[in-house]
């Protein structure tokens, strides 16, 4: 992969397509971003045309919103696991800890319904959510010193799970109640402070008074222009933010992996005997890198669920969460920055809403029956029948089709598509494990 | 006298952790037995009868012999093969449903379509009833269930072997846990696909459901006794296996040394077919028991018990399987007896904690099983 063997390879015609695209994403990472955006919106305008442009401008919406946010969080974790190896799958539970925290924060103290807060400014309820999942993330950092990468796996993934139930215990939500004066909801869950961004486009964020802003913005794209629906052009609006916010979450990380903190981090990663002998805190650095993480993925929680108007701990912050943000870092690459923006997009639009939406357009074409359960399909054998339900009951399978890609990923690339590095990195050196007994008859 | 004195402060200095846990474990003890006089030493929690506290103890020890079967597997392959197998939940899942639909087939058959039956009622509109599922009413249905998951799951874990961690063997613990998960999602999602989402009722509600032990004053559900004693004998038969059987000398050297098991001629790559054999086959039975324990179904159950089964491995030190066995019964104490003091939504966060305890002061675990990673 070195600078030298690239022009080579160009002028030699480059042996697959794959390969050339490779070469250009290591001249490009902006492009080859934009150029994957692109053929996800390429494959949604297929997918949606005949139903018009408000359709396809619409799951466009929902195809970037998800892209872009699961960007933020594979970002956050690439610090912690592409850079430091530090193997955690309590994602999710940072990410509850960083939403609750602001909703607590921000919700007025005497709300028309729901669990009341301290009806503080947003921006503090931003900074506050991030603090508190970096409180806890220096909490759990103190296993993470002591443990090996499994183990601390299992272990962030109890404190997830805490986060969760304690979350979703309304006996915690009392107990907040009667000592702070807040609460979180319980199972039933909280509603959000209103986004920010609504009040750009519409006086207040009421429907109906738009500002001159969003007279512009309405008269051009909306109902009476091209007749795009005003609520999918407000989520555009938000869609923008949050770019900005994976810009940021880039640079920074970007930046922090070029300082002299951040080769620190790779060499830990590859090596924690040799960064220990050469005289680096690695117990120190393992902390402020867990920390940073944790409070990037309050931050990213924030941004993803804060924007949805509700929360609730279930289903919403469930383990598989962190999981879907793995598989976006593995494909892209644990390690490399773009490739956590790139798996992002790919995980949201090719494996999680894609299969769906493919799903329910191939259901519409078959004109069959679907029967009522997997045997009754089987049982008709006819192709067509199980067709329909396999398309009516795509959901499981898109989990399925989902797994293969991880195990399919860990067989032939474990470096993801832009990963940078020779091997998947973990707290210690796992690659002590000795090899062989397959050959044992 | 002297010496000895001071030696237990050094000690109690060294681990001051583990002093202020013992401290706690004690203060809790003796409130428990405050408790059960009528008063309260702490603050939380209220006065408890024997009554309630022995039926705490008892459904403790029901869930954790499950658990804790359930961990066997889970740490055999963490010793013989180095990896956390996050798939492991999702083979109680697969016993389940397998073990469940042959039950169904051999206590319901020529009464009910047997789609219905070996979908566990995912197909048809048969009710519980109809089928008529109970240790007492349908015993050899329920025991040829039992088999049928053991066999079933087995081979299952030995397919995902096969097709998913054998090309890893020699790569390392991460890639393969992250393999293992990509397998749960597949095993999970399939079985939820095959026999559908709904959480439904398995066991038929019969009029005499307990078993009566008239000289002890004892009256106790019958599908408990039978986890009970189905879950002592699996335990059983795994440890005669163990220490009495060749396999079992080549497993145990696997898991302490792998060069050395190699060297001496040990052919590993049986010993790993065994292992997920076993393995896997007590994951499906102990899946299997476990929705006998609960009377329900639902294509997720696995996976969401993993953590404890995890909790429990950890507990009794990660690769040992006796250690797997008393920390499934410590989980399961926890489990029941953490409502004594603190609300029953956190009893499954209680388990956790004290997982995550058991790491920090702990890490080799209560029995200092065998270190892999």
């Amino acid at each position: 992969m070195s600078d030298g063997s690239a022009p080579a390879s160009e002028t030699a015609a480059p042996e697959s397509a794959t390969a050339a695209l490779i070469d250009a994403a290591r001249r490009s990472d902006l492009g080859i971003v934009l150029g994957t955006l692109l053929l996800v919106y390429l494959a949604a305008t297929l997918l949606t045309f005949s139903s018009g442009l408000n359709s396809v401008v619409g799951l466009m919406r929902t195809l970037t919103f998800l892209g872009l946010v699961y960007a933020l969080a594979a970002l956050a974790l690439n610090l912690q696991w592409g850079y430091a190896g530090l193997f955690n799958i309590g994602v999710a539970g940072f990410m509850a800890l960083g939403v609750y925290t602001m909703g607590i924060v921000v919700r007025s103290p005497d709300p028309a319904f729901g669990p009341p807060g301290f009806g503080l400014p947003l921006p503090v309820g931003i900074v506050a959510g991030m603090l508190v999942a970096a409180v806890v993330g220096l909490l759990a950092a103190l296993p993470a010193l002591r443990l090996k990468a499994d183990y601390l796996a299992i272990v962030t993934l109890g404190i997830s799970e805490i986060i969760r139930l304690t979350l979703q215990s309304s006996t915690f939500d009392e107990f907040l109640r009667d000592t702070l004066g807040v609460g979180t909801g319980g199972g039933r869950g909280m509603g959000l402070p209103q986004n920010p961004t609504r009040e750009l486009f519409l006086v207040d964020g009421q429907a109906g008074t738009p500002t001159a802003l969003g007279e512009v913005v309405f008269g051009v794209f909306g109902e009476s222009g091209l007749g795009i629906a005003n609520t999918i052009l407000l989520d555009w609006g938000y869609i923008a933010v949050l770019a900005a916010f994976v810009l940021g979450f880039y640079v920074l990380l970007e930046r922090l992996g070029r300082s002299p903190f951040g080769r620190t981090l790779k060499a830990i990663r590859e090596d924690q005997l040799v960064a220990d002998s050469l005289g680096k805190d690695v117990d120190l650095i393992k902390i402020k890198v867990f920390v940073i993480g944790c409070a990037l993925m309050g931050l990213a929680g924030i941004l993803w669920f804060g924007s949805q108007g509700n929360v609730s701990p279930t289903p919403q912050f469930m383990p598989v969460l962190t999981f879907y943000v793995f598989i976006a870092v593995i494909i892209g690459g644990s390690g490399s920055n773009t490739g956590a923006v790139l798996g992002g997009i790919v995980f949201a639009s090719v494996l999680f809403e894609g299969p769906r939406r493919v799903g329910s357009s191939l259901r519409d074409l078959i004109d069959a029956e679907t029967p009522p359960s997997f045997a009754d399909a089987v049982l008709t054998l006819d192709p067509t029948a199980f067709l329909a339900f396999a398309t009516e009951n795509i959901a499981p399978l898109q989990f399925v089709f989902l797994g293969l890609i991880l195990v399919f990923i860990m067989h032939r690339r474990p470096d993801g598509i832009l990963g940078d590095r020779v091997e998947t990195a973990a707290a210690v050196d796992l690659s002590e494990r000795p090899s062989g007994g397959e050959t044992d008859e | 006298m002297g010496t000895t004195d001071s030696s237990i402060v050094d000690s109690a200095r060294a681990r001051p952790g583990l002093l202020l846990v013992a401290f706690l474990g004690g203060l809790l003890l003796v409130d428990l037995a405050a408790k059960l006089f009528g008063f309260s030493i702490l603050p939380f929690g209220e006065a408890i009868s024997v009554d309630r506290l022995g039926s705490n103890l008892w459904n403790g020890l029901v869930i954790g012999l499950v658990i804790g079967l359930a961990g066997i597997g889970l740490s055999m392959t963490y010793s013989i093969l180095s990896f956390a197998n996050f798939s492991h939940g999702d083979l109680l899942s697969t016993g389940a449903f397998t073990g469940w639909g042959v039950a169904f087939l051999v206590a319901g058959f020529g009464d009910v379509p047997i789609r219905t039956l070996l979908t566990v009622r995912d197909a048809g509109s048969a009710t519980v009833g109809d089928i008529g599922a109970h240790i007492l009413s349908t015993p050899v249905a329920i025991l040829i269930g039992l088999l049928a998951a053991f066999a079933i799951t087995a081979l299952v874990a030995l397919a995902l072997d096969r097709a998913f961690y054998k090309p890893m063997r020699d790569r390392d613990g991460i890639s393969i846990l992250i393999a293992s998960i990509g397998a749960a999602l597949i095993v999970r999602y399939v079985l939820q696909f095959v026999y559908g989402s709904d959480r439904r009722g398995v066991t038929a509600s019969i009029d005499a459901s307990n078993l009566v032990f008239a000289p002890l004053g004892l009256s106790v559900d019958a599908h408990k006794v039978t986890i009970v004693v189905a879950a002592l004998a699996l335990m059983l038969v795994m440890h005669f296996m163990l220490q009495r059987t060749k396999l079992g000398t080549a497993m145990r050297a696997m898991a302490d040394n792998k060069d050395l098991a190699l060297i001496t001629g040990i052919p590993t790559e049986r010993v790993v077919t065994a292992t997920w054999i076993i393995g896997g086959g007590l994951a499906g039975a102990s899946g299997y028991l476990y929705v006998l324990l609960r009377g329900a179904i639902q294509f997720d159950f696995g996976w969401l018990l993993l953590l404890l089964i995890f909790a429990a491995v950890i507990l009794g030190g990660i690769g040992s399987v006796y250690g797997a066995i008393a920390g499934g019964l410590v989980i399961g104490i926890v489990f029941t007896t953490s409502p004594i003091w603190i609300p029953s939504d956190f009893n499954q966060a209680a388990a956790f904690a004290v997982m995550i305890t058991m790491l920090l002061l702990r890490p080799e675990g209560l029995f200092g099983g065998v270190s892999t990673a």
